[in-house]
């Protein structure tokens, strides 16, 4: 079971927490104004990472806040955990 | 009984209290702290079972949780029998019934062992190779003949009446295995002052130290090892933040460094206290943990290698040490380590006659090996071990001098009664491996290490590498010290006899021929022979080979079997090892429980069910419940021996004739609350919100941001700040989840707070022409009339004496209310409307009849006519869209052209032309009967009743560009031909829609 640091509330284990996909995969402000392509993309594109990945974690059953992680999806272990709204921290990727 | 074979002092076992037990109904008498392997060896048994597959004659092979042979089934009643337990594990207490497996009609005449005759007709690949034709075979011969051979043990034939506790644990340090070096690391990182926890899976802690003799020459610290294990369980209990759980394995090392670990509580207990729980799972969440899990004994690779009375010269060892109990009274010791001569060092000065050690290297040199010359022991270098004689125990050792120009010399039989053998030791690393640490080999030692580590996790002692026990402590001391971030500063004096922990790998050389079978992996019967079969078929990768000859694959995962098959392999590929690589470790490290990991998941506590505080009423009534997620919902309610059919006509016909009371309060409810309420709603769901005024309703509608429907449910506006949203029973949780997820992430901008209200309002729905009339005279301070509280209104007022909010909606398309009162009130409302109702023929109805009685409305349920797949003008709901707005979630997808397809699956309403037939639901829909498959289906159907109300089948159905086919006739394949249907609207009943007017 994944240790996961909820930015709100410290460190907790896996089951109080659910899984919500890949980060930083803004709605667009005016979809009406996107094209078909870029809406699909931001429907169903996703990076699927073999190694580091932004993704979305809520701690569902605890202060049931949303937040990004930095998860390194081959080691599964966890470079960081941030605010919604933060920018992706520049951690572990090849410099 | 004598038991012949007990020394005539040591062990410790408490021969002042003799223990009395049966194996297969004989009895047989042990002592106090005797295993059952231990008592049996003592009253001078060795046949303990049947191999798997040959059936051949098996007896205890080693003292640990790596036996592969010794498997019985313990039973203390219909219950509680379980099988595969490893008699080297099962504790002796007074009463203990143990039976053998995999023989009949008994263990010493075996009818399955015709299959040892049969081997060289049964190589690996047997099953596969064998069975494949003809296929008609398969059914009725072969699968039924394979699954009973198949298995090993039986299960019990009662439920398990045990219970099983839970325990979550959190720790600094973690040290798992009490041998020398996880004791050492278990004081020095008891030093901090922080939390540790010591876990063996023994009875007591000590490890290695166990199997010393009592006065032998091993001290640390000037102390005997025996003394020296008392001494440091008294440092650590001086520690008040140390805790020492034995009969405790380690049996998963997850993510994160959890640890799982099996406590075994009742078992070794002749009268298990009532109540006592039997196991206990650990789950250990450690900052450190330190990996002192030991090493395990390698048997020798040689012909006949599995008879009885042929085990492993360290376990001898402990049986002679720790348990008191001879594995014979003249033995053999066959070896390629230094270790074994210790165990016939001690044999002999406990005075068992040693016959002959036959070391298969050609000049050992070493302080054991010197003092067995010193004590006159007959030792042969350069001598293989070439096979063993006797049927149900050993009588003779074969052994083959090689000379030293590498040819055979003669052959010759020894007689014996016990056979001693040592390959060496292999490290443990499974928890490691299992950990994700990446293994090394280590070409010194022959054998794989841990090498890197993936988590916050150290190896010490002998799962390390290390042997002596010197360096074992001060491994655990460092290990330990490191754990909690200082240097290591404790020194132990140690005497011991050094041993080279260097051994043999593979198959030795033997004289025996292509047939003779040398056993690798006991428990699943490979045989060297197996595996240079598999070879030569053309497996090459370690992991295709084991699969293929099931090495490794049996319950001991190959403890004992993994490194000798992987040389076997790696010789006859004619490669080196690591070329050939490593199986990989799994969990779990010995078999666990079914029991111990339900834990209290079980039964009535399986998965929570959640009632309405009507449902007493409703069990009352003689209700029939039917499961919505974890609901228990009301699905009809038969009167005087009613089927379903029955009493969903008479609940259908009720509703629409006077009215009917059903429990809402399964459903989900959401106050949505904040100064951007109303926004927030525009942009969640497709309709228009603002505009809606205080103490109206709108059924609203939801999507994903793919623009297929998610959830529905009707919202009303509480307040110009407030709206009460509900949603699907099951939607509820995905509902509530989405809009959080929307307004945290997307627009956190909206002061808007989301709560579930769903357990707050118990929900009484009033439907029927009669329902006015029946709630008149329980509402206080309501005008209840058609131009006070129109359809789609709400209001507040009392109820039967409760504040509640009444809503006069419909779902039956008859004049409706639906009251909402506090949770805990609920029931006395129902009450009340129920006695008020009598008068004008109320009757109680179920989801059943809700389900007929919004279909004839052509209402849909989400998720019986929706399928993730639906857009709301799909299911007739385009009028729900709120033109205007700018966005909401879906439009952008709603704007696609293929959203707009006229092709796309639309709703609509069948009548089959027999009206008598109902359809079946999910049942497809073609445009011409009697084609030939595959059909090009045009739809399918989602709902199916019989219309009471109509008197005739009604359906509900997803049929292509449906809303164009009015009036057609289409098909419904079944079972019993083309079901001919007409396509009409699926408004069946009052189309006008004036009944919710009333």
């Amino acid at each position: 079971m994944l240790l996961i640091a909820c930015p709100y509330c410290g460190p907790r284990p896996e089951l109080e927490f659910s899984h919500g996909g890949e980060a930083h995969i803004a709605r667009p402000e005016a979809p009406a104004d996107v094209g078909a392509d870029d809406w699909g993309a931001y429907l169903y594109l996703r990076a699927n990472a073999r190694g580091l990945h932004a993704e979305r974690w809520r701690h569902t059953h605890g202060c049931a806040r949303f937040f990004n992680a930095l998860r390194d999806t081959t080691t599964d272990k966890f470079l960081a955990t941030y605010e919604c709204g933060q920018p992706r921290p520049h951690l572990g990727e090849p410099s | 009984m004598s038991t012949r074979y007990r020394s005539a002092s040591g062990g410790r076992i408490d021969r002042g209290r003799p223990v009395r037990f049966t194996f297969d109904g004989r009895p047989y008498i042990g002592c106090a702290g005797d295993t059952l392997a231990s008592a049996l060896i003592a009253n001078g048994v060795w046949l303990t079972g049947r191999s798997f597959k040959y059936h051949r004659p098996r007896g205890v092979l080693s003292a640990g949780s790596d036996e592969p042979n010794a498997l019985v089934a313990v039973r203390r009643d219909e219950a509680r029998c379980t099988p595969n337990l490893r008699a080297t594990q099962v504790e002796l207490y007074d009463g203990l019934a143990a039976v053998s497996q995999n023989r009949y009609p008994s263990l010493a005449f075996d009818l399955g062992v015709a299959n040892n005759l049969m081997a060289r007709f049964i190589p690996a690949g047997f099953y596969y190779k064998t069975f494949m034709w003809p296929a008609k075979a398969w059914d009725r011969l072969y699968e039924p003949a394979i699954r009973r051979a198949a298995g090993l043990g039986d299960a019990p034939t009662a439920a398990d009446p045990d219970h099983y506790a839970n325990r979550f644990a959190h720790c600094e340090v973690l040290v798992i295995g009490a041998g020398p070096a996880g004791l050492a690391a278990a004081m020095a990182a008891a030093k901090g002052g922080e939390r540790v926890i010591l876990v063996d899976e023994q009875v007591e802690v000590g490890g290695s130290l166990l199997d010393e003799p009592a006065d032998g020459g091993t001290t640390i610290d000037e102390i005997s090892a025996r003394d020296w294990i008392s001494q440091s369980l008294a440092r650590l209990a001086a520690y008040p933040r140390v805790t020492v759980i034995t009969r405790a394995t380690a049996f998963g090392y997850f993510a994160h460094n959890m640890i799982g670990v099996i406590e075994r509580l009742t078992d070794h207990l002749a009268a298990p206290p009532a109540g006592a729980p039997r196991e206990r799972l650990w789950q250990i969440r450690a900052r450190d943990v330190v990996l002192a899990t030991g090493a395990i004994e390698r048997p020798l690779v040689f012909p006949d290698n599995d008879r009885p009375g042929v085990v492993l010269a360290g376990a001898a060892r402990t049986y002679l040490n720790r348990y008191g109990a001879l594995p014979g009274k003249r033995v053999v010791v066959a070896t390629g380590c230094d270790s074994a001569y210790a165990a016939a060092l001690d044999l002999h000065h406990a005075g068992v006659k040693i016959a002959a050690i036959a070391d298969v290297r050609r000049v050992p040199a070493g302080p054991l090996i010197e003092a067995a010359r010193r004590a006159g022991l007959p030792i042969r270098f350069g001598c293989m071990i070439t096979g063993t004689t006797g049927r149900l125990r050993v009588t003779g050792a074969r052994f083959l001098v090689i000379t030293e120009d590498g040819r055979a010399g003669l052959g010759e039989t020894v007689a014996c009664d016990a056979v001693l053998m040592s390959g060496g030791y292999t490290p443990s690393v499974h928890l490691f491996s299992q950990s994700r640490g990446k293994l090394a080999w280590d070409p010194d030692l022959q054998t794989y290490l841990p090498g890197v580590s993936a988590e916050n996790e150290r190896s010490a002692g002998a799962c390390a590498g290390r042997f002596d026990l010197a360096g074992v402590l001060r491994d655990g001391e460092a290990a330990g010290s490191a754990s909690i971030g200082v240097e290591p500063s404790r020194t132990f004096s140690v005497h011991a006899m050094a041993a080279n922990p260097r051994g043999v790998l593979g198959a030795l050389t033997h004289d025996r021929g292509p047939r003779a079978k040398a056993f690798v992996d006991w428990q699943n019967d490979v045989t060297t022979n197996d595996l240079k079969l598999a070879v030569r078929e053309g497996f090459q990768s370690i992991e295709h080979v084991k699969r293929y000859t099931t090495t490794g694959m049996a319950t001991d995962q190959g403890k004992t079997s993994n490194l000798n098959a992987l040389a076997v392999v790696a010789s006859a590929l004619g490669r080196p090892i690591p070329q050939v690589g490593l199986t990989t470790f799994r969990m779990p490290y010995t078999p666990v429980t079914f029991g111990v990991l339900a834990g209290l998941a079980r039964g009535d506590l399986f998965e929570p069910v959640r009632t309405t505080p009507i449902h007493g009423w409703a069990v009352a009534h003689g209700a029939v419940f039917e499961d919505v997620g974890q609901w228990k919902r009301a699905r009809y309610f038969p009167r005087g021996g009613e089927d379903m059919d029955a009493a969903v006509r008479r609940e259908c016909l009720a509703v629409r004739a006077a009215a009917g009371i059903f429990d809402a309060t399964t459903l989900g409810k959401i106050e949505v609350v904040g100064p951007d309420a109303a926004e927030f709603m525009n942009r969640m769901y497709i309709n228009a919100w603002t505009k809606l005024g205080v103490g109206q309703c709108r059924y609203g509608v939801l999507c994903r941001d793919d623009g297929f429907v998610m959830d529905d449910g009707v919202v009303g506006r509480i307040a110009a700040d407030r709206f009460h949203v509900t949603t699907t029973t099951g939607g509820a949780a995905r509902v509530l989840s989405m809009m959080e997820d929307y307004l945290q992430t997307e627009w956190p901008d909206l002061d808007v707070w989301l709560t579930s209200t769903t357990e707050q309002w118990a929900v009484i729905a009033v439907q029927g022409p009669k329902a006015r009339e029946i709630l008149a005279g329980l509402v206080d301070g309501v005008d209840l009339s058609r131009e006070a509280l129109p359809h789609m209104s709400l209001t507040h007022g009392v109820v039967a004496g409760v504040p509640a909010r009444l809503f006069r909606v419909s779902f039956t398309g008859e004049l409706g209310f639906e009251i909402n009162v506090p949770a805990d009130r609920g029931a006395q409302v129902w009450e009340a409307v129920w006695a008020a109702g009598q008068a004008h023929g109320l009757t109680a109805y179920g989801t059943e009849t809700m389900h007929v009685l919004r279909a004839e409305k052509g209402f849909i349920i989400v998720g019986q006519e929706t399928d993730g797949t639906a857009t709301p003008d799909d299911v007739g709901l385009g009028w729900a869209i709120g033109k205007t707005k700018r966005d909401f979630v879906g439009k952008r997808s709603l704007a696609r052209p293929a959203m707009s397809d006229p092709a796309r699956k639309q709703l609509v309403g069948l009548a089959t032309v027999d009206p008598a037939r109902i359809l079946e639901e999910g049942a497809q829909i073609v445009a011409e009967p009697g084609g030939t498959t595959p059909l090009t289906v045009i739809g399918h159907v989602t709902s199916a009743y019989f219309s009471a109300n109509w008197d005739r089948s009604i359906a509900l159905a997803m049929v292509s560009g449906g809303r164009a086919r009015m009036g057609e006739t289409l098909y419904s394949p079944s079972s019993t031909g083309d079901v001919p249907v007409q396509v009409v609207s699926p408004v069946f009943y009052d189309q006008a829609g004036e009944g919710v007017h009333g």
